[in-house]
């Protein structure tokens, strides 16, 4: 706990800091060109960027703490905080549907692969997951909207109107990060299958069918977990490429965005946001971990017991 | 004599392997009879444990080929479907293995595992559980009932191997296999699993089969012995007969190789060279390499069994009586 609260103000450091080292000044993206130097500089006082970075810092962080204040945007001059409020349910929606279908969907082929091994199914999994690792996300949209947009006329090509607007953003993102998992659970259920605790539960007259849920997936699931729970902060930091193409003004579309406009506060804010995710599921995962697995949680209460 | 419980009739076991077939097991006859204690020794890599597997149709996806009956109260094993299987085993026939250290699943209690066991008689719950604390208490677990609620990590390892035995004595097996159940634990517990082996062979009438590599163990528990080499069986006997009377020149060597308190002179004898890999099989002694009475003959022909008494049995050329 003490290690995410250190963690997290190191990112917020290094956000806050990092983005001024980027070429470029804030103020150029928002006054025209022919503006004289001395005016600019009456404008970044005024934005406040002539004061010395700590104390900026220090300014930026008690906001954040004190009123959940992240500034306010100098592109759009609204509070950063009412332009991230509308677009996480945007992003969460994207990326949660599609978190969902992958699991759905990994999970029992990487199981059938591992217990059908080498047999034809297993086979043309491992080839069509090569494939899929091997095709870039961006690439992948282009062709989905080809296909079902332009060709087929069936699907919306950019947008958030509906649910249907969804359909190929969600294709896109599972398409892309589905390989990964069901090689993931097909290599865990391999080495669980070894076992010798899974000869001792068929020798005690136990079903394939009991083996395989009570003793084979309940252990590979640990290492998938894990896998899911850090795949959460996507969740809301928004698949960034994916956003921007079809279109939806979700947090990864606004972070891009921003960081083309040197918007600097929504960037500081986007990225902090998806610091704290990450040390919270970081967190959350090792809970879970602990309960799944006894073996852990022997560790985390202080090693009493061994 | 008691009843015949398990019978191995020209049991072969092959292995796939690159370059042909390996052969695991060759020409295997054995039986086992209710309530005794059955030995099959041999050294690492002589095909005890792939017996062991076979009979318990554990081999599956191992590449396995096998070949003769096992047949376990008159029925054959092999022809068993799954569904019989899974009625066999733990019911029937019990198991424990080498290393109790990874036999049992990290993620549940020990407790919980022997109770899923007993839970497949359609035991209900409650009951199955104050069974689980019976059988810890039966196989000598200190603090049985805190011991059911341990993780298998929080355990030693002979704590570990008694859990085991409690699992598979749950259901109240005509047979128990013991593949090596001591050789991961230390002398003072080691004799204490045998003690309960043995207890359990005198109270339940449990045949076992109990598979090893260490002489002085089965000397100590034993009925009768079956010395594994390469494969075969050489040699079979009652543990009076082999060891006051070994036929067998690799017995006979095995023997010799054993430590002696009394004598403290001289290099602990050896036998010279390893166990062959059996990769192409021909009509020949398996030892022969590694005997030194071998003859030519030897590697030509395959020895036929020879009866020395009603209880004992070897392959090999050398007559029955002859020195050498």
């Amino acid at each position: 706990m003490a290690m995410g609260i250190l963690l997290i103000f190191s990112v917020s450091v290094l956000v806050f800091g990092l983005l001024y080292m980027m070429p470029g000044n804030p103020v150029d993206m928002v006054v025209d060109r022919k503006v004289s130097a001395e005016k600019k500089e009456e404008i970044a006082h005024e934005m406040g960027y002539d004061r010395p970075m700590a104390e900026q810092y220090l300014d930026w962080a008690k906001g954040i703490l004190l009123e959940q204040d992240f500034g306010t945007s100098t592109r759009y001059k609204v509070p950063v905080w009412e332009l991230m409020k509308e677009r996480i349910p945007r992003s969460l929606n994207l990326c949660g549907w599609a978190l969902f279908l992958e699991i759905l969907i990994a999970l029992p082929i990487g199981l059938l692969c591992a217990i059908k091994k080498d047999s034809l199914f297993d086979r043309l999994t491992v080839n069509f997951t090569l494939v899929l690792t091997a095709v870039p996300a961006f690439w992948m949209a282009a062709l989905l909207i080809l296909v079902f947009s332009v060709w087929l006329g069936i699907l919306p090509i950019s947008g958030y109107k509906g649910m249907e607007y969804y359909v190929l953003p969600v294709f896109s993102l599972v398409a892309s990060s589905i390989a990964g998992t069901i090689r993931l659970t097909k290599a865990e259920v391999l080495e669980v299958l070894n076992e010798r605790y899974v000869t001792t539960a068929y020798a005690k007259g136990l079903s394939s069918r009991a083996v395989m849920w009570k003793h084979v997936l309940r252990n590979a699931l640990i290492i998938v977990t894990v896998q899911v729970f850090m795949s959460i902060p996507w969740l809301i930091s928004g698949a960034v490429v994916t956003e921007k193409i079809f279109g939806i003004p979700g947090m990864g579309n606004l972070l891009l965005n921003s960081i083309i406009v040197q918007d600097f506060p929504v960037v500081q804010g986007v990225l902090l946001i998806i610091a704290i995710l990450t040390v919270i599921c970081n967190l959350l995962s090792d809970l879970v971990i602990g309960i799944l697995d006894p073996r852990i949680r022997i560790s985390m209460d202080g090693g009493r017991g061994e | 004599m008691n009843e015949e419980l398990l019978k191995l009739e020209d049991l072969n076991i092959d292995y796939k392997v690159k370059g042909g077939a390996l052969s695991a097991v060759h020409n295997v006859n054995l039986s086992i009879h209710q309530g005794e204690i059955f030995a099959v020794v041999g050294e690492s890599g002589c095909g005890k444990t792939t017996v062991a597997h076979s009979i318990m149709n554990l081999l599956a996806g191992n590449n396995a080929r096998i070949e003769g009956r096992i047949l376990f109260e008159g029925k054959d094993l092999r022809t068993c479907s799954q569904k019989e299987m899974e009625q066999i085993r733990g019911q029937k026939i019990g198991m424990i293995f080498q290393n109790p250290l990874d036999s049992l699943n990290p993620v549940y209690t020990t407790g919980k595992q022997v109770q899923e066991a007993i839970m497949l008689d359609h035991v209900e719950k409650g009951a199955a559980w104050e069974k689980v604390i019976r059988l810890f208490q039966d196989v000598r677990m200190p603090d049985a009932k805190e011991r059911v609620n341990s993780y298998p990590h929080e355990l030693s390892g002979g704590m570990r191997q008694r859990v085991m035995i409690a699992m598979m004595l749950s259901r109240n097996p005509k047979l128990l296999i013991a593949d090596e159940p001591t050789t991961a634990l230390d002398v003072t517990i080691e004799a204490q699993i045998l003690e309960i082996l043995q207890e359990l062979k005198k109270q339940r009438n449990t045949a076992i089969m109990l598979i090893t590599h260490n002489f002085g163990l089965v000397a100590e528990v034993a009925d009768r012995i079956a010395v594994m080499y390469a494969g075969e069986v050489i040699e079979t006997g009652t543990v009076y007969e082999i060891f006051e009377n070994p036929m067998h020149p690799y017995t006979r060597l095995l023997m010799q190789a054993l430590p002696r308190k009394t004598k403290r002179e001289g290099r602990l004898q050896t036998i010279e060279g390893a166990v062959p890999r059996i990769l192409e099989k021909k009509p020949e002694c398996r030892f022969a390499n590694r005997c030194p009475y071998a003859t030519e003959r030897c590697s030509r022909e395959e020895p036929a069994t020879i009866r020395a008494s009603e209880t004992h049995a070897y392959r090999c050329f050398l007559d029955k009586g002859q020195e050498v």
